[in-house]
């Protein structure tokens, strides 16, 4: 059973809602310190974030920078507009490849659930036409695994006659 | 064999960024070419070229309407619409996966520390 859900909401919303074990404190420090940020928030395997910088004060600066250690590799930029410990993360973030997209609102609340803790992210972009072009980005990182199974998968079909 | 020429045109069809955003505005409500090009910002017969790729790959129909064809998203072209938003939460739950770990390992180390006191 997955214990993430992904929808969109209205012509602007993304939601993603997710479960921890952990309670909230926890939680909202893996979001906040660059150590703990950089051991998860990765993508696809081989991916690594060598500079994540958090300045956690409304106003604060943003900055996760990737790469893939072949070459490949983009950043994400930001402000942090509300910080309420260790309920509720308010932020503007945009990603460079390399031009910058349109900035996206995220609201992320960390509310009890139990012993642990249920994580919401609300994101707002600013049209509908900019959601459907960060789900597809997102959704091209998430695809390139499955392209590669899937060359696999075809390279298997055909009898290697040569 | 052409249940696999199927699958190959649709694949490559959806691989352009600029014809998944054309199928994500479809996905809104059927749209003509005109409609596509001005926020597309391209013209109008480079927009009808990616119609015609995704036309072919049975993404999307078009219907007559006196003079303007509108097209929408063939069922086809929402049932990879669903699949790509499962894509995306796949490579998410991955992030969240990890994450689960690193708080596992925040928690044994505060028991650490409680025990060492």
């Amino acid at each position: 059973m997955s214990k993430l859900t992904l929808k969109t909401e209205g012509d602007t919303h993304v939601v993603v809602t997710r479960r921890f074990a952990a309670p909230p404190e926890a939680v909202y420090r893996a979001h906040m310190e660059p150590k703990l940020v950089q051991q998860w928030m990765l993508g696809p395997e081989g991916w690594t974030m060598p500079v994540c910088i958090n300045e956690a004060r409304p106003g604060g600066k943003i900055r996760y920078e990737w790469t893939n250690g072949k070459g490949g590799g983009f950043y994400l930029t930001g402000e942090f507009l509300e910080l309420k410990p260790y309920n509720k993360i308010v932020h503007v973030e945009r990603m460079h490849l390399p031009d910058p997209t349109p900035d996206n609102h995220v609201e992320t609340t960390f509310e009890p659930d139990g012993p642990g803790t249920l994580m919401t992210m609300r994101m707002t972009l600013p049209d509908p036409q900019t959601r459907a072009a960060m789900l597809a980005t997102g959704m091209e990182r998430g695809m390139e695994d499955s392209y590669v199974r899937l060359e696999k998968m075809i390279g298997n079909l055909i009898p290697a006659s040569r | 064999m052409s249940g696999s020429f199927n699958l190959d045109a649709s694949f490559a069809a959806v691989a352009d960024p600029t014809r998944r955003a054309i199928l994500a505005q479809l996905a809104v409500g059927e749209a003509t070419v005109m409609d596509l090009a001005k926020p597309f910002k391209m013209t109008q017969p480079a927009i009808s070229q990616h119609l015609k790729v995704l036309e072919e790959a049975g993404l999307i129909v078009g219907r007559i309407d006196g003079t303007r064809r509108p097209r929408r998203l063939a069922k086809a072209g929402i049932d990879a619409m669903d699949q790509w938003l499962a894509m995306l939460r796949k490579a998410l739950e991955r992030n969240y996966d990890r994450l689960d770990q690193v708080l596992a390992a925040m928690e044994s180390n505060k028991d650490k520390e409680r025990k060492t006191r």
